[in-house]
């Protein structure tokens, strides 16, 4: 297997007239645009999945598992050339495979259905075992979360669990737009850090920043990136 | 004789011997019968400690790589704790598993109502695509496990204390008659069986078995409700009363029936004890069922 993908059909530029497609708005606010950076440094300089390879075992997965706003995430997978852009209009209509929550089994490149929260992390978990129980140990799964939505237990779980496990192909960025309601005492790193976790906090508008925590190495460790973006409020 | 969950684990830990592409997950429930099975294989053989939600989105991811996952704890932890992701992590995901559960509605009465689950079918028939496969004997969990894990779709496999004296055959998905009559019909549910029969004993009524009843063998029971006199049928299950009753009307929507809905109470009873106790209080036991069924019929 190749690490190399497919050149990109369009570039960073692009990616707000790409999301002004399914908004009808040229202007979109803070809380549209919080995972808009992380997804483009993913996916253009770290994620080794191509539309070409999309089905490929040893393809690395991305997990959107705070699947509300998902217009960035669709135009970063329009911009790589997952779809064509003629799909962004429909965006959230009764023909279109874009809904205001993503599903797997409507959009190419969407891994996994989300909408509810707190099921991506404990699905990435699985996901290693099970990329792991075949032998593959290259692919990395990386999932994005909301920091209001560690608020659900289930990430707990999945969090207090990999962590002993020693899941170093699983990666979690965590879009921190200080949303919850309770913010999380001693910050989030160090919820990551408690349960044996490498954890980077980065400015999440900061491409370079962002390319180091995500290539930042962690032997042994599952990876956290606290990206930190505007507040939602 | 072995357990329902004693053969679960001696027929697991065989299958994963065999098949390369076959996961289990546990949530430290039967931890110790599958140490072995765990050191042979380490990598496919995961307990993720007392975390249930943890348990099935971690089958459901292991199914998006390829694996064929089967999650095991009691019913109550397995289908109702962590529903949605059962509903969404399997269902909405479009992946498959095996769900294996042990407990069912009163294995534990002295452990009371916290580890008694007679509403999990009735639930798994709130989501689409669900096989429910409910085995009488060891020998039909042992069949029914391996039709299981052979497919790639969702199935619920509800292991039970409660048991038959001898196994029938669990080959098919069709109800098996068992004895013909002519006055009505009975259908029961896996572990039900020997008390079913011994209920009707000496009345001239038909008997199917039953031990998968998702998909619900709606050709088998309308056909012995075609054969006897009047359409009067009754379901007898192990979970709560009334799971089937839809699945029957709707067999017999083209014939005049009556259908009765035997099973577990939905009041709580607040009392320990044990199995037989239950049996008798839901009215299960072979006495409370003659009763009931000749209730039924004479009217």
């Amino acid at each position: 297997m190749t690490h190399t993908t497919e050149a990109p059909v369009y570039g960073y530029d692009d990616l707000r007239r790409l999301m002004s497609l399914m908004t009808g708005d040229e202007k979109h606010g803070p809380a549209a645009l919080s995972t808009l950076d992380a997804l483009w440094v993913l996916y253009d300089r770290v994620l080794r999945v191509s539309p070409g390879a999309a089905d490929a075992p040893g393809r690395d997965r991305f997990l959107l598992s705070k699947g509300h706003g998902p217009m960035a995430y669709y135009a970063v997978l329009a911009s790589r050339g997952f779809f064509g852009e003629e799909l962004l209009p429909g965006f959230g209509s009764y023909d279109s495979p874009l809904g205001h929550h993503p599903d797997r089994l409507l959009v190419p490149g969407v891994e996994i259905g989300s909408g509810s929260l707190g099921h991506g992390l404990p699905l990435a978990v699985g996901s290693v075992l099970g990329l792991r129980a075949q032998g593959l140990t290259g692919p990395r799964v990386w999932v994005l979360t909301g920091d209001a939505e560690l608020d659900e237990g289930s990430n707990h779980e999945a969090i207090a669990y990999a962590g002993p496990a020693g899941l170093e192909q699983l990666h979690t960025v965590v879009i921190d737009n200080a949303s919850a309601t309770y913010a999380r005492p001693g910050g989030i790193a160090a919820r990551f850090e408690a349960a044996g976790w490498s954890a980077w906090t980065v400015d999440g508008t900061d491409h370079e920043a962002l390319h180091g925590a995500f290539a930042a190495p962690h032997p042994g460790q599952p990876h956290a990136v606290i990206a930190r973006v505007a507040s939602k409020h | 004789m072995d357990t329902m969950r004693d053969r679960f684990i001696t027929t697991t830990s065989r299958l994963l011997d065999e098949d390369p592409r076959l996961a289990l997950v546990l949530a430290e429930i039967s931890r110790d019968g599958f140490d072995t099975a765990a050191r042979a294989h380490p990598d496919r053989v995961v307990n993720v400690g007392i975390r249930e939600q943890l348990l099935i989105g971690v089958g459901a991811g292991m199914a998006l790589t390829g694996l064929r996952p089967v999650m095991h704890t009691f019913a109550s932890f397995l289908v109702e704790r962590p529903f949605e992701q059962v509903k969404l992590d399997l269902g909405h995901q479009g992946v498959g598993g095996v769900l294996v559960s042990s407990g069912a509605s009163y294995d534990w009465p002295a452990g009371g109502f916290t580890h008694m689950a007679p509403g999990d079918v009735a639930l798994l028939d709130t989501l689409d695509g669900w096989t429910v496969h409910v085995p009488g004997h060891p020998d039909e969990a042992e069949t029914l496990l391996r039709r299981a894990v052979a497919t790639d779709e969702r199935v619920y496999v509800r292991l039970s204390v409660q048991a038959n004296r001898t196994a029938r055959p669990a080959t098919g998905d069709a109800f098996v008659p068992l004895r013909r009559g002519t006055a009505g019909v009975v259908v029961a549910v896996g572990p039900v069986l020997d008390d079913v029969l011994a209920a009707t004993e000496g009345l001239d009524l038909t008997v199917l078995y039953a031990t998968t009843v998702r998909p619900f063998d709606a050709a088998g029971l309308r056909r012995a409700a075609g054969a006897v006199t009047a359409a009067d049928v009754v379901v007898v299950e192990p979970y709560l009363a009334g799971t089937s009753t839809g699945a029957a009307n709707d067999a017999l929507a083209d014939l005049p029936h009556r259908v009765l809905g035997l099973g577990v109470s939905r009041t709580e009873l607040r009392r320990y004890g044990g199995l037989e106790e239950h049996l008798v209080a839901h009215g299960l036991d072979p006495e409370g069922l003659r009763g009931r069924i000749t209730g039924f019929l004479r009217r």
